[in-house]
């Protein structure tokens, strides 16, 4: 009697105890997304968000680095998202089962993990150097592409396993081709899945700083980009010259910026979530 | 067509492989692999240059392993809270918050640390300044939770149910279930969550360029600044000589990082495969 006493004060304990560390964990990010909030919001007027910086940007508005972080994004998805879904079409719909999927696999899981910095260095030797296109939105474009393929390949795969076989067969049954089933039946029923994954993906890439440092951001530049050969202010780099290059650390334009980049990126991420599960909702396999 | 697609990521991870070997080509052959990593010291700008990877090696390593053993022990209790005793409700919330604490840019977290960790460690340890190794750890450790947490819940969700119901029907309670069914049936895939958050903590930047203080001196303890190698690389690249020696260093110092994530990566998936499969027959 008394062993099964002790064993469910111990259940009792660890219950306790994992639940104050899952707690802990919550509490820190809630905190983090409170005080961003909180020390952000009072920079936060129209002038912030349409001004360039002014006075060795301790005054002043971020529209540039807003443009720029837009620009990037935009060019990432450009580049990444054709060739994320193909790819992720052809695990789900076309690969053969074996060692070279296996292998195929292996390597997006592994370049899901490559440190972003070292995706810099390969963007300053591949497309900066080598192909010469300089410190512009096109490298740090492409490079910030390499970077989100992974995850764009995995949510498209996931978004097509979903689709149930029975369309796909329907569809063949009908005299479709294999193509035709694909672009006219099953990329359509997944795509709310692929579109809000590749979101997810690029809204990470919108606040990737080391990836660009050599490939793409400026320190400060009063233009708006000309053309894709332009470099760029962005958010994330403007967070850091300001934090840490700046004398006097303009407190509330830092933390304005992180506010705008947090909350953009935050916004974005959870519109997208919710379309797809109303989208879900729509349709029931 | 799409099939060339499809090998778009064996071709890219070859790519960064080949085009960080090019890049540090000169300084493997005029400095020599083997001096270079065994180098104790890291003076890349004076008039005859020293450029030796063990001081930035040693402040990766430091902060990279204070990082985890401060977020293991949290980190995997949360995930057996919520894999195992929460409702379903709570799951999702802490799920999706989880998640965003996963999305926050890590110059946002360089920055609370600057606002917050730095001073307080500064405080805590009555020390001169705040931005060493410990405050950068301490970020990181918060940095990598995510990652841990949703990838050993991941290995724990996935233990099938019939082997809780055994336990449970032989008259053990949850916690004992959890602890001698649950878990040691996981310990795979949880070793692989806690590898890849080591991984992550290897390579990131700019948090730990925002904390560490970025002196590349061997430190005596972790109350020292140090410099990592990923923020040698961040901090240098930007001024050095367009083809230079230098230059040609810090490519063979991304070439070292990429090698070390790389192989702690593919351990990590090689495991999770592996555990997977064992639960699909």
């Amino acid at each position: 009697m008394n062993r099964i006493k002790r064993a469910r004060t111990i259940q009792t304990v660890a219950v306790g105890i994992t639940g104050a560390a899952a707690a802990f964990i919550i509490a820190a990010a809630l905190f983090l997304l409170v005080y961003i909030v909180v020390r952000g919001a009072p920079a936060i007027s129209w002038e912030f968000l349409t001004d360039v910086p002014r006075k060795q940007m301790k005054e002043g508005g971020i529209l540039p680095a807003i443009v720029g972080t837009l620009a990037l994004t935009l060019g990432t998805a450009a580049f990444a998202l054709p060739i994320g879904v193909a790819a992720g079409i052809y695990l789900s719909e076309y690969a053969p089962r074996g060692r070279s999927t296996r292998l195929i696999r292996l390597a997006i899981s592994n370049m899901a993990g490559v440190p972003s910095i070292v995706y810099g260095l390969f963007g300053l030797a591949l497309f900066v150097i080598l192909l010469d296109l300089g410190k512009s939105i096109l490298a740090g474009a492409l490079t910030l592409a390499c970077l989100t393929l992974p995850v764009i390949i995995t949510a498209t795969e996931e978004a097509l396993r979903q689709i149930p076989s029975d369309l796909r067969q329907a569809s063949l049954a009908l005299g479709a081709t294999r193509w035709r089933t694909i672009y006219r039946i099953v990329l359509p029923a997944a795509a709310p899945g692929i579109v809000t994954g590749s979101i997810l993906g690029l809204s990470r890439a919108a606040g990737e700083t080391a990836p660009i440092l050599f490939t793409a951001a400026v320190y400060y530049k009063r233009q708006m980009p000309d053309s894709v050969f332009a470099d760029v202010m962005v958010l994330p780099y403007h967070i850091f010259i300001l934090a840490t290059q700046v004398t006097g650390r303009p407190d509330d334009i830092i933390w304005g910026t992180a506010l705008v980049l947090v909350g953009g990126v935050t916004a974005i991420s959870v519109a997208a979530a919710t379309w797809r599960s109303i989208q879900r909702r729509k349709v029931r396999w | 067509m799409i099939r060339l697609n499809g090998w778009s990521a064996i071709v890219i991870l070859a790519a960064i492989g080949i085009f960080l070997a090019y890049g540090g080509a000169r300084a493997l052959g005029e400095v020599g692999f083997w001096t270079l990593v065994t180098g104790s010291e890291w003076y890349p700008t004076i008039a005859e240059p020293r450029f030796g990877f063990v001081p930035l090696l040693i402040g990766s390593a430091a902060v990279t392993i204070t990082a985890i053993f401060l977020s293991m022990p949290v980190s995997l209790a949360a995930a057996v809270f919520i894999s195992e005793f929460a409702n379903k409700r709570v799951k999702e919330v802490a799920k999706s918050i989880i998640e965003f604490m996963a999305a926050v840019p890590s110059v946002v977290y360089g920055l609370i640390g600057i606002a917050i960790v730095v001073p307080g460690v500064k405080e805590a340890f009555n020390l001169d300044s705040g931005l060493n190794a410990m405050s950068g750890a301490i970020v990181l450790a918060f940095m990598i939770a995510p990652t841990i947490v949703s990838i050993s819940e991941d290995a724990l969700h996935a233990v099938p149910n019939d082997l809780r119901q055994g336990s449970l029907a032989l008259g053990n309670t949850r916690w004992q279930t959890t602890y001698k069914v649950v878990l040691p049936s996981a310990s795979s895939g949880v070793l692989a969550a806690v590898m890849l958050g080591m991984g992550r903590a290897i390579g990131e930047t700019m948090a730990v360029l925002m904390l560490t203080g970025n002196a590349a001196r061997i430190p005596g303890s972790l109350f020292e600044s140090v410099r990592t190698i990923t923020g040698t690389i961040a901090a240098e690249m930007g001024n050095v000589v367009q083809g230079g020696l230098h230059q040609s260093v810090l490519f063979t110092l991304g070439l070292v990082l990429f090698a070390i994530t790389f192989l702690i990566n593919l351990v990590a998936d090689l495991v999770l495969e592996k555990q997977r499969r064992r639960w699909r027959r």
